[in-house]
């Protein structure tokens, strides 16, 4: 079945117009993945569903939570002499406090790759016995098993010259502090698919709140709204599943045991529009701290500061729509960001941006 | 063997690289050891210059010879000219395999063959190891103009909008190289003459031709959109796009619409001469999978828009700068 073909896709959405009308009032959904948040605007499901679906985009898109101060820490590591410094493709364009990216240090000759899989950063450390190679992880739990991978080959191939800092972020804490933080009313969450597919529908237990896990085709999304609608309709909070296809109930337990096996919770971390957030993201542990490269380079930072006019914070926690912001589209652009969320694909502004509808009048 | 700096120094053994390698296989009545080829020409001539460099220098469908060849062939042939010359700079550097350089250069011969445009001028550089990754070209070309008037600022309202094939397999073999993901698909890298030809000769009312390179789709019709001052509405759905490399744009995070190909084009064209151009397009083996996409909706404003699947029409937004894949 091709899940983004559209008589299924239409079909799923006179479905889902029938039960708005039979509730009786439109509904607003969070769908916490940067992921969704590219798909809905992507597939323009927002504008399928105008006047019966509000979606609110949640703080699930790794790069815009990624704090300015953690930016800064990747911008001061890469220009450390000696250094190859390693991490995923779209974090090289978030410009730090002093508006410099790693693809602007880049460009000075600073020695910053991009990597698809963080398992290169090894072959990268063996040609380049000489260097320092450092890998900036990031991501929420669907990256963390590979990071941990790493730590582990690195210590069994004995490796001098691999470092690792962990940025890796958990999704409950987020949408515990979405939901505790009353910053919106919100119906019914849609939960991150590729996320659960490592951590199962277990983490979700403890939400009083409708939550349906969703893959990422068109159909996906309306599947899992559906499926919201309905626990509405019956009055019913419960954990679904609309991605049976890829997600358990308990998850990846392989993966599960390797993140246990190579990282502990950080007592506290900055998320970007957040703010401090206890028990929110995961260190290296004590088994592998020398390939920590918090702890072997001692890089001294002075205090982050953010574009005054940015509205980044409020965009990631659903308090504020990217077109409310005065820079949007004019100062901040995909091209030459300001915010974090005009970076990532995944981030709120720039699928405004690149998404943004047009009023024909034909 | 490999390439040596002193193979660039001028002297002997710069003469035996040339020797061994380019006059082995690109000898013609034109390349000599003179300063410069003396042509005679006659008549409305377009010339063309590109620079190529990839990595890697070989890849599925083709490699950076086969590309510098098609680059220039292309550019001419989209502006209506029958490409008859070519120039070739090749900066190398130290260290590539005689063996690599070799292949380029039958590649090079080979690919010309298809069009017939003929190599009049060439020199080669070497710099030190780190200065240049492997080997860069530089090709200039020229042609004869056989039919006047296709330009990227000619487009006409209620003009019809064609693509000559699937999109975006060379920015799909080439991203899938570097992040050492197997895809199964070619490059689409190829000569385009014998393709635009048919056009020429036929009395198709063609407005504007374009190859898709690097920006793909999105940005060649944004840039047709500004050059001609006219709004273009193309339907997704009408979008041919390989399963590969949908997969992998999905995968990794990526807008086909901005990937780059090397052997694809689109045109505008009356709307009466539709079927011409498509039964002269399905007719031959690079354009088969030709496809109708959109039209020019108004002159006077510029705008390029895409139609989604659902019906809802947004700006077919270029993508910036580096295409980087996204996290998760």
């Amino acid at each position: 079945m091709n899940l983004n073909d559209k008589d299924i896709v239409l079909k799923a959405k006179e479905k889902l117009i029938k039960k708005v009308e039979k509730l009786g009032k439109p509904i607003k959904i969070m769908e916490f993945c940067g992921g969704h948040t590219h798909a809905i605007m992507r597939y323009a499901i927002d504008k399928l569903l105008d006047g019966y679906v509000e979606f609110i985009h949640g703080p699930g898109c790794p790069v815009c939570v990624a704090s300015t101060d953690r930016i800064d820490l990747a911008i001061e590591l890469a220009r450390m002499p000696n250094v190859i410094f390693t991490t995923y493709g779209d974090l090289l364009r978030v410009p730090g406090s002093y508006k410099k990216s790693l693809l602007d240090i880049r460009s000075q000759g600073n020695d910053i790759r991009s990597l698809y899989s963080c398992l290169d950063a090894i072959d990268i450390a063996i040609k380049n016995k000489d260097k320092n190679v450092i890998f900036f992880a990031i991501g929420f739990e669907t990256t963390t098993p590979p990071t941990a991978v790493l730590l582990k080959k690195a210590k069994e191939m004995k490796l001098k010259n691999l470092f690792v800092v962990s940025n890796h972020v958990m999704t409950p804490p987020a949408i515990r502090y979405i939901l505790n933080a009353g910053i919106s009313h919100i119906d019914g969450i849609i939960g991150p698919g590729h996320v659960s597919v490592i951590t199962g529908m277990k983490i979700y237990k403890e939400f009083d709140m409708p939550i349906v896990i969703a893959g990422f085709e068109a159909f996906d999304i309306l599947k899992a709204v559906n499926m919201i609608l309905d626990q509405l309709i019956n009055n019913e909070r419960k954990v679904e599943n609309a991605y049976a296809r890829a997600v358990t109930e308990e998850g990846n337990k392989e993966a599960q045991k390797l993140i246990e096996q190579t990282l502990d919770v950080r007592d506290t971390f900055n998320w970007r529009g957040i703010g401090p957030l206890s028990k929110s993201a995961l260190k290296i542990n004590k088994d592998y701290e020398m390939f920590d490269a918090e702890k072997v380079f001692d890089v001294k930072l002075p205090s982050s500061k953010e574009h005054p006019l940015c509205i980044c914070p409020k965009v990631i926690t659903g308090k504020a729509k990217p077109t409310d912001c005065k820079l949007f589209g004019t100062q901040c652009t995909p091209e030459n960001p300001i915010g974090s969320c005009m970076v990532s694909s995944e981030g709120a502004c720039a699928a405004y941006y690149k998404y943004k509808e047009v009023d024909l009048c034909m | 063997m490999y390439v040596k700096l002193s193979h660039g120094g001028g002297a002997k053994e710069t003469r035996d690289l040339i020797e061994k390698i380019f006059l082995k296989h690109l000898k013609n009545e034109f390349l000599s050891y003179e300063d410069a080829t003396i042509l005679h020409l006659d008549g409305k001539l377009a010339i063309s210059t590109d620079s190529f460099t990839v990595n890697p220098i070989f890849f599925k469908g083709g490699d950076i010879g086969k590309l510098s060849v098609a680059g220039v062939v292309n550019d001419l042939s989209v502006m209506g000219a029958k490409p008859l010359y070519m120039s070739m700079g090749f900066i190398i550097e130290e260290g590539l395999p005689f063996e690599d350089l070799e292949r380029i250069v039958i590649s090079i011969k080979e690919e010309a063959q298809k069009t017939g445009i003929k190599l009049i001028a060439a020199d080669t550089k070497v710099v030190p190891k780190g200065l240049c990754d492997k080997i860069y070209i530089n090709a200039t070309g020229i042609g004869k103009l056989v039919k006047e008037g296709i330009s990227a600022s000619n487009l006409q309202e209620g003009d019809v909008i064609l693509v000559s094939g699937p999109i975006g397999n060379h920015g799909a073999v080439i991203m899938a190289h570097r992040n050492d993901f197997d895809i199964d698909i070619n490059s689409d890298c190829a000569s385009l003459w014998e393709a635009i030809e048919p056009f020429l000769k036929e009395n198709v009312e063609i407005h504007a031709m374009r190859d898709l390179t690097r920006g793909g789709l999105a940005s060649a019709l944004n840039e047709l959109s500004q050059s001609s001052n006219v709004e273009i509405l193309i339907r997704e759905e009408d979008i041919p796009i390989e399963d590969p490399v949908r997969g992998f744009c999905e995968v990794l995070g990526i807008d086909p619409f901005s990937l780059a190909c090397e052997g694809t084009f689109v045109m505008s064209i009356s709307k009466k001469d539709v079927q011409k151009a498509l039964d002269i397009l399905k007719s031959q083996k690079l354009t088969q999978k030709a496809r109708v996409i959109g039209e020019v909706i108004k002159k006077g404003k510029q705008g390029a828009y895409i139609q989604t699947l659902y019906g809802s029409v947004r700006y077919l937004e270029e993508a910036p700068g580096e295409l980087l894949p996204r996290i998760c």
